[in-house]
């Protein structure tokens, strides 16, 4: 199917013996934004690493764009950009000489221009010139962001962008996915937070205990949910709900 | 793969940019890493000089290759640094997500290590000038010695680089280096070897540090270099080989 951007199938990745993806399928459309939902130690960091070709899978499949993560890692890279889950900026430089140097490897035209673009649309220009080590927690994650701009990828990856982050820094960020959308551009986020998935996605996955025990848009989700109960104020059920009974009914069984 | 091959030295002349940056930023590298063989120096040659120097002349120029050896030794400890912090903090990851030259990140910290070593050993020259060292060598014997410096530092840079990949610690990074650094003092850097304890002596006249040591002395005072420099040479290759397989092994690892 053309309109998945993402498509994934049998996953499976051990660290020696701990099985951490236990046949993970789950796919991506062209354009969404697409959140990994999942409790910390779920695996969401191994399967952004495993499809942003940092790490190769025991078994399964994963394409990007037409291409196998594992036998054609140079095309991935061409079309993705990660932001892990700490920001990988460098100290030393400052926010404008980060860009430039992404800019520089990925072999654009003016590094200057696209340096000088990203630090307005994220309002870095007064610390364009500042180190980075002197950046607070929001304008790292921000900086992180517009690298990962740079060079137009399809899929952007974030990994956990907002966790960490004071509530006026984590609205930023939503605000940028939000507008990356929009652009085009298709974003996989992962998140620990049912809310910000709530807030966020197009389409939703939830990985438990190494599988997807569910994907879809947070409506499909919800008539996963047993129907509410008669009560005298009708309460649509929050994902959190949803995500514990899901859980809650793999458990039972 | 061909796009890729044809951006490897301009990927790694950003890479090398950027660590450069690092490097002049933080000046204290620099000076850390020529402040102990300075002061080696001044110790050597103002207080224990008149002692050791007995019957070697001008002892600034006799300890001269053993300071810079000593130099190299320390500040390799660097790039086992810079290369962790990079490896640890995510700034490899970004790297290795890009559609860059396979090893880029790594061979611009190789020849930081190469650049920033020579600076150090240009700083610790211009003091050892101060002091009397002199050496009336041609520019051909100067370039050899060059040369013997650059693949020393080369191969101990990929020694550096294994350390800096498995490390699990800041510290662990840089303590590889603490061995090299006394490596000179059993060696001819400082005394000639027959004025030690026959053990010591056996272990003085076979290590790498003695031959390198000989053969930069005699190249400086236009001496014949003898058999020296081929086990020098040898000492080199053979270390920059077998480093810089487990070093590529190392990485290949991590990047997997
Ligand atoms: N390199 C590794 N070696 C061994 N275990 C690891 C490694 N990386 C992650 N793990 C383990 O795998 C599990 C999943 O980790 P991760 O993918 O980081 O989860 P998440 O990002 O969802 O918090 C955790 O139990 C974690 O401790
Ligand atoms: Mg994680």
């Amino acid at each position: 199917m053309p309109n998945n951007i993402i498509e994934v199938n049998g996953l499976r990745k051990a660290y020696k013996k701990l099985e951490v993806l236990k046949g993970v399928d789950f796919s991506v459309e062209r354009g969404e934004i697409f959140a990994l939902l999942g409790s910390n130690g779920a695996g969401k960091t191994t399967t952004i690493k495993i499809l942003s070709t940092l790490l190769s899978p025991d078994q399964g499949v994963a394409t990007i764009s037409g291409h196998d993560v594992t036998k054609q890692p140079q095309q991935v890279r061409a079309a993705i950009s990660l932001t892990g889950q700490f920001a990988a900026v460098d100290e030393i430089l400052t926010g404008r000489e980060n860009l430039v140097m992404i800019a520089k490897l990925r072999h654009l035209k003016s590094p200057r221009q696209i340096a000088d673009d990203l630090l307005v649309r994220f309002g870095l220009t007064e610390a364009a010139d500042r180190r980075v080590a002197t950046y607070s927690g929001g304008m790292r994650r921000r900086l992180d962001i517009a690298m990962s701009l740079i060079g137009k990828p399809q899929v952007i990856f974030l990994d956990e962008p907002t966790t960490g982050l004071d509530p006026e820094a984590r609205l930023e960020v939503w605000k940028e996915v939000k507008q990356l959308s929009a652009n085009g551009v298709t974003v996989f986020l992962t998140t620990q937070q049912l809310q910000e998935a709530e807030q966020l996605a197009d389409r939703i996955a939830i990985l438990h205990e190494g599988r997807i025990i569910a994907q879809g848009t947070l409506a499909e989700l919800k008539q996963l949910f047993p129907p509410a109960k008669k009560e005298y104020v009708e309460k649509q059920p929050t994902l959190e709900e949803i995500f514990l009974a899901i859980i809650g009914k793999k458990e039972a069984c | 793969m061909e796009a890729t091959r044809n951006y490897f030295f301009s990927d790694v002349g950003v890479m090398l940019g950027r660590s450069m940056r690092h490097i002049f930023r933080s000046m204290d590298t620099i000076i850390t890493v020529t402040l102990t063989p300075i002061a080696m120096m001044l110790l050597f040659v103002y207080v224990f000089g008149g002692a050791l120097g007995a019957g070697t002349g001008n002892y600034v120029n006799y300890m001269m290759p053993g300071i810079w050896l000593m130099a190299i030794a320390s500040g390799i400890a660097y790039t086992s640094y810079r290369l962790f912090v990079d490896v640890r903090g995510g700034v490899f990851e970004r790297f290795h997500s890009m559609p860059i030259s396979g090893s880029a990140a790594l061979w611009g910290h190789v020849f930081t290590s190469l650049v920033s070593n020579a600076i150090s050993l240009l700083v610790i020259i211009l003091v050892a000038l101060l002091m009397g060292f002199r050496s009336s060598a041609g520019m051909l014997n100067w370039l050899a010695v060059a040369g013997i410096l650059a693949l020393f530092t080369l191969s101990l840079t990929w020694v550096a680089v294994i350390a800096g990949l498995k490390a699990q610690s800041v510290d662990g990074a840089g303590a590889f280096a603490y061995p090299l650094i006394f490596l000179p003092f059993i060696s001819s850097a400082f005394v000639p070897t027959d004025s030690m304890p026959a053990a010591v002596r056996v272990f003085a006249e076979n290590q790498p540090v003695t031959a390198i040591v000989d053969t930069i002395r005699a190249l400086l005072s236009e001496q014949p270099v003898g058999s020296d420099i081929w086990i020098a040479l040898a000492w080199c290759l053979g270390i920059l080989v077998v480093a810089y397989f487990f070093a590529m092994r190392a990485y290949r690892r991590r990047a997997a």
